[in-house]
This record gives C-alpha cells, sequence and structure tokens, in this order.
C-alpha cells in the first residue's frame, strides 16, 4: 500500500488547509496515475500496429504510394509460401540458427564452466568477455568485415595463412554464412555464459561434497547434478539467442548485405528489402513477418513446454 | 568397520578458533557421541574426518592409518548432513540409490533395489519413493538423508544431527532403530548432537565439546555421575542441575543467601569458595527433610514432577516421582544426598 500524503506546515494552518485535497492521492488514482499513461504508449505503438499489420498482410498495399489497400484475401501468404526463392531464404535462416545456437551454447557453457572457479582476475576476465554483447551489431559487423578482410584482415593471418592467399570468408557462397555465424558466436556466447554463470553459482556446494563422499565421479557429477541444476536457465538462454537469431538483421547488414548471391539473406534481411527498398511492399512483407512470428512462437512453446517439465521435474 | 583417530587436530577460520587441539580415539564398533552447544565446532570435526575440511594441525587416522592425503571418496565415510543434502532433482529412490549407482562400486541394479528398498522400510519413508525431493517436509528429508548413510556398509558413519527435525515420537522411534541397527551391524558410529537425552541413550561413549576444546570424554555414566566441570554438568540432565555458590568455614559449607548448611565432605580437600552441584533428583521432598523452602512452581510431568524450591536467595529445582500434593507457596521439607554432591572449584572444575 503506498500512500502519498504531502505534510508541510499547511497542516497546521487552518486557512490554507484546502490546498491539501490536491497534495493527496489515493491509491487508486495512484495506479491509474502511471497505468494509463503506459498503456496508452503500449496500445498506439505496440497493439494498435500489430492489429494494423494483420490487416495490412491481407491486402495489397504499399506505404510509399498514396493509395488505400485492396483487400486480396489469403494472396499474400499463398505468394510467399509458393516463392521458392523465400524457402531458400528460410533455409539459410534455419541453418544460421541451428549453427549458431548450438554453437553459442556449447562456448558459452564452457566459459561458464571455467569462470566459475573463482581464481585471480576471474571477475575482470568475466567483465571483458562480456563485453562483445554490449557492442551495435551494426558496428560489430563493420569491424569483422575490416577482420575478415583477405588481404590485410587479421582473422586469416591468426588462422596462419599468408597475407592475400587465405579464403575469402564474405565472397565465398560456402563460407560467408559461416562468418556471419562466427561473429554472432563472438558476440552472444558471452550471453549464454552470463546466464550459467548465474545458474552453476546458485548450486549449493553440499551437493558436490554429498557427491563426493558418495564416490561419484567427476563426470557423474557433471551429468546427475550440475547439468539438471543449470538445464532451466540454459534452456532460457537458449530460448533467447534462438527468438534473437531468427530475427538477426544487423549483423547480416553490416557485414555482407545479405551476399554474395543469397547466400547470407536471412528471411529478416529479406523483410526489410520487401519492406523498405524498391517497390515498399507492405502488404506482402507484412504476411512474411507473420509467418515468422508464428514460428518463433511455435519453437517458443517447444522450449518453454520442455522448460516447465524440468522444472516439474 | 574401522576405528578412527584424532590426534592434536586444530582448526581456524580466519581468526576464529573453531577447533583447538582436540584428540579422541573412536574404536572398532563404537557409538561415539559428540555432544556440544551450538557453535562448538561439532560439524567441522565431521567435516574433517569427512576430509571435505582440513585441518590446520594433528593427523587423523582411520585404522592406524593417516588419513590426510585422501580425498573424501577414498576415505569409504558415509555422511549424514545437517543440512540434509539431498539432490533436489531426483526422487528420493534415485537419492538413496546414488551412492550404491556409484561406478566404484558396480553393484547390480537388483541389489539395489532391494537395498534401497530395505533401508526405506526401516526409516518408514516407502510411500515417499517416487516423490521429488525438492517438496518434502524437513523430517521425511532428514530420513531420505539417514537413508543415504545406512543404505551402504562405509567405514564409518558420520552423523550430523539426524534427529533434530523429527517430532518426539518419530525421534524416540529413530534413535531405538538407529541404535539397533549399529548394535547388530557392529557398525562404527560419530554421532553429533546438542541433545543430551540422545547423547545418554544412545552412547557408547559421549564426548563434550566446547568451543572448539575437548572438555571431557567417557561413557554416559561418567559424563552424568563425575562431570569434569560446571558447564559439562548443566548439559547433561534434565532439569539441569542445581549449581549454588558456597562457603568452606569450619568444617562446614554455607550455601550463599541461604539458611542451607552441609557438613563439609572430609574426604576431599575443599577450597574457601567453591560451587556445589547437586542434581535434581538428589534434591528429595520429605517430611523429615533437614531443610525448608517455598513451593515457586510446579511443573508436573507425568512421570515426575519438577518443583522449584527457594531456600533464601536460591532457588532449588527437584524432581519428585509422580504427582504431588504440594501447592504454590506452600513450605515444603527437603534433604539433599549428601554422598551425592558435586564440587567445582571457583574456576568450574570438579574437585
Ligand atoms: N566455513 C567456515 N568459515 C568460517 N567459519 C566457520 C566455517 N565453518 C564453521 N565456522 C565457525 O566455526 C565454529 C564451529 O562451527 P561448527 O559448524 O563446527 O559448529 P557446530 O558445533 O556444528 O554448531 P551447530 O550445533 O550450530 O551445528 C563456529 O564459530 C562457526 O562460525
Ligand atoms: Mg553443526
Amino acid at each position: 500500500m503506498i500512500r502519498t500524503k504531502v505534510r508541510d506546515a499547511s497542516d497546521k494552518q487552518p486557512a490554507i488547509s484546502r490546498y491539501r485535497s490536491r497534495h493527496v492521492l489515493s491509491d487508486a488514482a495512484l495506479k491509474r496515475l502511471f497505468l494509463w499513461p503506459t498503456l496508452a504508449l503500449l496500445i498506439s505503438i505496440n497493439i494498435f500496429p500489430l492489429f494494423y499489420s494483420l490487416y495490412l498482410s491481407f491486402t495489397t498495399y504499399s506505404a510509399i504510394a498514396n493509395q488505400p489497400p485492396v483487400w486480396v484475401g489469403l494472396q499474400n501468404y499463398r505468394d510467399i509460401l509458393n516463392d521458392s526463392q523465400l524457402w531458400i531464404y528460410f533455409r539459410n535462416t534455419g541453418r544460421f540458427v541451428l549453427l549458431t545456437v548450438s554453437l553459442q551454447t556449447i562456448i558459452g557453457f564452457g566459459l561458464a564452466l571455467l569462470l566459475r572457479e573463482k581464481f585471480r582476475a576471474s571477475g575482470v576476465i568475466t567483465t571483458l568477455i562480456l563485453i562483445p554483447m554490449m557492442l551495435s551489431p551494426v558496428v560489430v559487423g563493420l569491424f569483422w568485415k575490416l577482420i575478415f578482410d583477405p588481404s590485410y584482415g587479421i582473422f586469416n593471418y591468426l588462422l596462419g595463412y599468408p597475407a592475400g592467399r587465405g579464403p575469402e570468408w564474405l565472397a565465398s557462397k560456402e563460407l560467408a554464412l559461416w562468418a556471419v555465424v562466427i561473429v554472432d558466436v563472438w558476440m552472444w556466447s558471452p550471453f549464454v555464459m552470463l546466464l550459467c554463470l548465474a545458474g552453476l553459482s546458485a548450486i549449493p556446494d553440499y551437493l558436490y561434497e554429498a557427491a563426493e563422499i558418495d564416490r561419484a565421479s567427476s563426470l557423474y557429477q557433471f551429468w546427475r547434478i550440475t547439468l539438471p541444476q543449470v538445464a532451466p536457465l540454459l534452456l532460457i538462454a537458449v530460448l533467447f539467442r534462438t527468438i534473437e537469431a531468427f530475427k538477426t538483421f544487423d549483423l547480416v547488414m553490416g557485414l555482407t548485405g545479405g551476399g554474395p548471391g543469397d547466400a547470407t539473406e536471412l528471411v529478416a534481411v529479406n523483410l526489410y528489402r520487401l519492406a523498405f527498398l524498391g517497390q515498399w511492399n507492405t502488404g506482402k512483407a507484412s504476411a512474411l513477418a507473420y509467418i515468422v512470428l508464428v514460428i518463433i512462437i511455435a519453437v517458443s512453446n517447444i522450449y518453454i513446454k520442455y522448460l516447465n517439465r524440468i522444472k516439474e521435474g | 568397520m574401522a576405528d578412527v583417530g584424532l590426534q592434536h587436530i586444530s582448526k581456524r577460520f580466519g581468526q576464529n578458533l573453531a577447533l583447538d587441539d582436540v584428540s579422541f580415539e573412536i574404536k572398532d564398533g563404537e557409538f561415539f557421541v559428540l555432544l556440544g552447544p551450538t557453535g562448538a565446532g561439532k560439524t567441522t570435526t565431521l567435516r574433517i574426518i569427512a576430509g571435505l575440511e582440513r585441518q590446520d594441525q594433528g593427523v587423523v587416522t582411520i585404522d592406524d592409518e593417516p588419513a590426510d592425503h585422501l580425498p573424501p571418496a577414498e576415505r569409504d565415510v558415509a555422511f549424514v548432513f545437517q543440512q540434509y543434502s539431498l539432490y533436489p532433482t531426483m526422487t528420493v529412490y534415485d537419492n538413496l540409490a546414488f551412492p550404491l549407482r556409484s561406478p566404484l562400486r558396480r553393484i547390480p541394479e537388483a541389489e539395489i533395489k532391494q537395498r534401497v528398498e530395505e533401508t526405506a522400510e526401516k526409516l518408514r519413508i516407502s510411500h515417499l519413493l517416487q516423490r521429488k525431493t525438492a517438496h518434502l517436509s524437513g523430517g521425511e528429508m532428514q530420513r531420505v538423508s539417514i537413508g543415504r548413510a545406512i543404505v551402504r556398509h562405509p567405514r564409518i558413519f558420520l552423523m550430523d544431527e539426524p534427529l533434530s527435525n523429527l517430532d518426539a515420537k518419530l525421534r524416540e522411534a529413530l534413535r531405538i532403530e538407529l541404535s539397533h541397527l549399529q548394535k547388530t551391524q557392529g557398525s562404527t558410529t560419530l554421532f553429533v548432537t546438542h541433545d543430551q537425552t540422545e547423547a545418554l541413550t544412545m552412547a557408547d561413549r559421549i564426548a563434550v565439546l566446547d568451543q572448539g576444546r575437548i572438555v571431557q570424554i567417557g561413557s554416559p555414566y561418567d559424563i552424568y555421575d563425575r562431570p569434569a566441570t560446571t558447564f559439562v554438568a548443566q548439559m547433561v540432565g534434565s532439569p539441569k542441575i542445581n549449581l549454588l555458590p558456597a562457603a568452606r568455614e569450619n568444617g562446614n559449607l554455607h550455601i550463599t543467601d541461604s539458611p542451607i548448611t552441609l557438613p563439609a565432605d572430609a574426604s576431599v580437600e575443599l577450597p574457601a569458595a567453591l560451587v556445589v552441584g547437586v542434581r535434581p533428583e538428589d534434591v528429595v521432598i520429605e517430611d523429615s527433610g533437614q531443610f525448608s523452602g517455598q513451593v515457586m512452581l510446579i511443573e508436573p510431568l507425568g512421570m515426575e514432577t519438577v518443583i522449584y524450591l527457594k531456600s533464601g536467595g536460591q532457588t532449588l529445582v527437584s524432581t519428585t516421582p509422580g504427582i504431588t500434593r504440594l501447592r504454590i507457596g506452600n513450605e515444603a521439607r527437603f534433604s539433599i544426598a549428601r554422598q551425592r554432591i558435586h564440587y567445582f572449584g571457583s574456576d568450574g572444575v570438579r574437585i
């Protein structure tokens, strides 16, 4: 209960006590005061666009053409699902999500296991590892472009190739998607690490002590104690990363712009093209966005079901 | 089974001296109880024996061999943790089976099942076997925790207050069950408690620990009848022993602030100022009693009645069998069983 009452000298002076009523807010009034602006904001920039774009996805409409939307029913969806080009983008996205999320999980969890032991400077190292996560993806894309550069980039140099003779990461149809995966893993493994670290530090020491007395090997301890206890947080990390990976756009724009050819053209990138480049096909873009939304919700639901199962045990 | 020895063990946590030169020997097949108030260092002692904590000084021996270099797994002890330490993601069954499933043991699953079920039977947790441990009550968790120890046949059992969270009836039942188990299997057991009844009823020998130091080691009989200090005297016995400051004068002991005077025991050398200890059962209420006091409070316990008597500025506690006819405010006559009086110096050490 919050009761706001501004008391000051006026309390003692009946002459101006009528001002008090202006200073006293009831709980209900306070609730409304906080609630309505938020609701208004939410409705105008979240809820309304959500439903309006759903409507637009059933129309032919361009945001820059000065013409009203024309209802076409399911035509946009039919077009998209029959477009073999878009299926390639979906396949790219699927491969990207699978690769980047599984690598991030392995690397992030591994780092967390290493950093869980407190050693000198482990705090500093943890902070340093977290830095990539805090950078803007576009900036990351741009400077990794330099790092990947075949003639002077440091990446090939570190792999041991002589200058100019290494693979052209961003220009090769086979390697470009991998290049994006590498950068995404570099950027987001720390996020998985952070959540895993939180999960690991919540495991009480006495469980390991009990296990040691019970003569469990360290591998057995890992499988039977560490993993089950971290699983809920690890799964949340994976869920977040999966959703984010599905929507990856800025990193690709900074690195390859979807090229070479359509090797790194992810659905989100194509969505941007459809909506804001060339023909500004707002109706079809809305339909594509809704398809992506449904996929993400479906995948998330699988995770969440699994998560609940783990939690209930 | 095995015997265990501690020699001159000291342990510091920062500035805090948790154990100070602790030595004792647990013989093969013995039920050894470590009795002490909270913070005395009981858990620390167990952890050092188990190898979970490393002592600063001293040697731990198992079967007369130094064990200090051995990790917990190789010491082959079973530990009942004070805070249960159950594996929260597993069922009760899996918790009990966990130590048996260790790859180091290679016990066939059928035997594991049989042993787990036997153990659950003993501890009356058969109905819980398929439950997850996270939602058990404190007493249920405690029994699972005991079960995880007795399902094995270790060299020594280390039990850290394993009965503290049970209700009185269950505690009594399990006390008997554990004693019986220990006697039939002849298992070496180090049992930690701060409950004097548990200590007296279960132990072959008791070590009393106070602020990291061993105050006395002996049989329950020794500890009760020949307490080494006032601390031990107060630790065991319920209700607590009467400790009365006294002064010796002309072969008599005058209890301070009270008309009670006792003839001094000629067989021992008594200092001028001392503390007289009288167990409540040795303050005998009888009409022919030598002293008299006013009844301040009566606590009927059924089998016996606790009576608080005021004599001058001192209050004495007395226990009488059965129900008493006395009422609060009555004047009662009592005597003190003279041959059972304990004498302590003013520093608390037995004379
Ligand atoms: N890991 C630790 N770090 C610092 N001090 C500790 C640690 N473990 C124990 N101590 C201290 O050592 C002393 C003995 O602790 P211990 O746990 O052995 O007591 P105990 O006899 O088991 O008490 P209780 O009956 O409350 O369980 C206490 O003062 C405690 O604060
Ligand atoms: Mg303890």
